[in-house]
């Protein structure tokens, strides 16, 4: 069994087979591999007994469900008013210079995807981005380069 | 004494845990182990001096505390019982210490109902949450009150729904009860994205027992014996709160089969958002946990009738289940006679943007806007002036100088050509260009947008379009009226409420800022300097030295001149990326 397969049989058997159980079976997939690829969703429709269009239907609709192959960490910087009053702009930038990719890129090394993202709940204390499932708030370009460069040395 | 450290995710960030820590330490090298609590608790609201230190029960309120101020906080005050006078909240406008917290501005005006424990207790202690009457309100439904008579109390007490839309809650409870079906679902909605809101955030950060609670009740008064909350992913810290306080509750026995020994049955699963605004929505929500694409449905049927998986489901957000064990335990009356006559109770308030006191507020209804933005607010940024306030995120418009003085309700601010929203309030003074906040609402519906039905997909576009041809400078008059004509049109003909709303924004602002339109089409200029197509980069030859620092670092080499001697850019080749204002320390560069 490939490494996919076995992951969406895992998945199934925590999640159960039934239709409602898709959206935790795909955002495991999302855990393990940051993308749900193809393979991916012919394996879960197998798994489930439905067709893979749904599957593709379903997982195609959600932002945060990657249907394109993204690093390790996938960095999402709210793009949204009021961080954008807040220098948005600069952080984004920030991370393109030290990571030497534009925004909607991942680097060579398949380590980091930049992309941007709507409100993440964080208006009082943005700019904010998410790395993965985490937040981190109050960003300047200084404690962008500290998060960076720690992620960069793990 | 209690030392209560708040642990908002804010503050959490910048180090509360360490100060928690430390207090601790300093506390015990004191021997005052038996006389002083220190407490991780939920958040303070006042997220801009952020990490507080509050110590009960005098109020003394510290502000922007470091972990290397716990051993004077605990020598000083505790100790010696004097206050660490430079920690203490400055009061801006008098400029003088404030150290009790209930005399200042930003606290004087509140009424926390739904926030009642959200600093006070620790979070993930549900002892905590019981010793301030919590699980009292289930207590009492289910010994005292049948299902009808408490979903009479929350009838007659007024609460509205806060997630949005206003529905009475207590009819919604209603008519989900008379629906009968062998399985009924109550669902806690916490898929807060509306740009400006973070306060149900908050509320299961700071106290996920009240939300529990109050899902329990509603199952109690509905028949349903399963809960759901459908919570964004990305809130790590209340999803783990969260957990922490089912897993309390089920041990307690107030979760689980046999509630109290009442024979009641409720239990609590989460599922989790994927980044789709829409999911706000409650049927788009409800299919979003079936596992399907996450698009509404045209109601009726409406979820009190066929809802999850088919059956009568309740769905209600954060805010409102908050309020719901308060209301049954003090009555209908009590809650009723705070409010406007229509908008009963308190609602609470995210404070974001140009605004001094960003934060989370909770006001009671009818407080005026000005009340909002200048005494809790403290007023506008860097002493700007105040230009608009966006409610109700892209569904919402904004409230303008002459909306100052308005009540805020439900009704006012449908009238006012905004809407409450889930309570995102975002602050905008004169250096924002209200065309461009249209704009960036729209960018926001046209990608939040699920597709579904044509005139929000392919009208925001268009909408989104005219609007960027405007801030580019090539708008014409004919393209305002196209504004106006298609922003009805998607209005009276959209699937569901978020596109029925979404060109709100753009209609507000022409009808606010008409004259900005008209600057953008007839002068070709962005009053507020903030359209960077119709902005040009000009050198002050007067105040220009000759430095030649903004020429070595324009990346497009677009400034030339003599060392010593004015400089001068070249607009044609200009990319107004502001590199060179940022390089200038002789403030010659403006933009006109």
């Amino acid at each position: 069994m490939t490494e996919t397969k076995e992951l969406v049989k895992k998945l199934a058997d925590k999640y159960g087979r039934a239709r409602e159980s898709l959206m935790p079976i795909l955002q495991g997939v999302i855990e393990e591999e940051r993308f749900v690829s193809s393979e991916a969703m012919t394996e879960i429709a197998r798994e489930l007994d439905i067709a893979s269009a749904e599957v593709y239907g379903t997982a195609t609709f959600y932002s945060f469900l990657d249907t394109q192959p993204r690093g390790k960490y996938v960095i999402r910087v709210c793009k949204t008013i009021t961080c954008d009053m807040h220098g948005k702009k600069k952080v984004i930038e920030k991370i393109e210079d030290l990571l030497k990719i534009k925004l909607g890129e991942t680097t060579q090394d398949k380590k980091f995807t930049l992309l941007t993202t709507n409100c993440l709940g964080w208006c009082h204390q943005g700019p904010v981005m998410l790395i993965n499932s985490t937040p981190y708030p109050s960003l300047d370009e200084n404690k962008v380069t500290e998060i960076i460069m720690d992620y960069m040395s793990k | 004494m209690h030392l209560l450290v708040c642990g908002g995710t804010g503050c959490k960030a910048s180090a509360s845990d360490a100060i928690v820590e430390t207090l601790k330490k300093e506390v015990a090298a004191n021997n005052l182990e038996n006389e002083v609590q220190v407490i991780l608790t939920g958040c303070f609201g006042f997220c801009e001096k952020g990490p507080i230190v509050k110590v009960l029960p005098d109020n003394t309120f510290y502000t922007q505390v470091k972990p290397e101020d716990a051993a004077e906080i605990v020598k000083e005050h505790l100790v010696k019982g004097r206050k660490v006078a430079r920690l203490l909240y400055t009061d801006p406008t008098k400029n003088e210490h404030i150290s009790d917290s209930k005399h200042m501005g930003f606290y004087r005006k509140q009424i926390r109902i739904a926030l009642r424990n959200c600093g006070f207790i620790n979070p993930e202690s549900i002892d905590e949450y019981i010793a301030r009457d919590g699980y009292q309100a289930i207590g009492k439904a289910l010994a005292e009150l049948n299902p009808q008579q408490t979903i009479d109390i929350i009838k007659k007490s007024g609460l509205r729904g806060r997630g949005g839309g206003g529905f009475p809650t207590g009819l919604k409870w209603e008519i989900a009860s008379k629906n009968a079906a062998d399985q009924k679902y109550v669902v806690c909605n916490a898929d807060e994205g509306d740009p400006g809101a973070f306060m149900d955030r908050s509320i299961l950060e700071g106290d996920p027992h009240s939300v529990i609670e109050a899902m329990a009740i509603c199952g109690y008064c509905i028949g349903a014996t399963k809960g759901l909350v459908y919570i964004r992913a990305e809130y790590p810290l209340a999803i783990q709160r969260l957990k922490v306080a089912i897993s309390q509750a089920r041990e307690y026995g107030l979760l689980g089969k046999d509630i109290l020994g009442s024979g009641f049955d409720f239990d609590i699963e989460l599922r989790y958002g994927a980044g789709a605004f829409v999911c706000g929505e409650e049927t788009s929500l409800i299919h979003s946990m079936e596992g399907l694409r996450g698009e509404p449905t045209v109601k009726p049927p409406f979820p009190a009738e066929s809802g999850y998986m088919g059956k009568p489901t309740n769905v209600n957000n954060v805010e409102t289940f908050a309020n719901v064990p308060v209301i049954v335990l003090k009555g209908a009356d009590w809650y009723s006679s705070i409010g406007t006559e229509k908008s009963k109770g308190t609602k609470v308030f995210a404070l974001a943007g140009k605004i001094n006191n960003v934060g989370l507020i909770e006001v009671p209804m009818g407080i005026t806007l000005r009340e909002v933005i200048f005494e809790i607010g403290g007023g506008i940024k860097n002493g700007k002036k105040f230009k608009a306030v966006q409610t109700g995120g892209p569904s919402g418009g904004c409230l303008t100088e002459k909306h100052l003085d308005t009540p805020i309700d439900f009704d006012n601010l449908i009238a006012a050509g905004s809407m409450m929203g889930s309570g995102g309030m975002i602050v905008m003074d004169e250096d924002d260009c209200m065309v461009a906040v249209a704009k960036f609402y729209l960018d926001f519906t046209v990608e939040e947008s699920c597709g579904k039905c044509s005139p929000c997909r392919i009208g925001n576009k268009r909408l989104f379009e005219l609007l960027e041809k405007i801030t580019k400078g090539e708008g014409t008059m004919e393209d305002l009226d196209r504004l106006r004509n298609l922003s009805h049109v998607i209005k009276d003909t959209a699937l569901c409420g978020l596109g029925q709303t979404s060109p709100n924004p753009v209609l507000s602002t022409l009808d606010n800022f008409y004259h900005e339109y008209l600057a953008h089409v007839n002068d070709r200029k962005c009053p507020a300097g903030q359209c960077k197509s119709l902005m040009q980069y000009v050198v002050d030859a007067e105040a220009c030295v000759g430095c030649t620092a903004c020429a070595r670092n324009c990346p497009v080499n677009a400034i030339s001149g003599e060392r010593k001697k004015p400089h001068e850019i070249d607009t044609a080749i200009c990319i107004k990326c502001g590199a060179c204002i940022e390089k200038c320390k002789f403030n010659a560069i403006s933009i006109q």
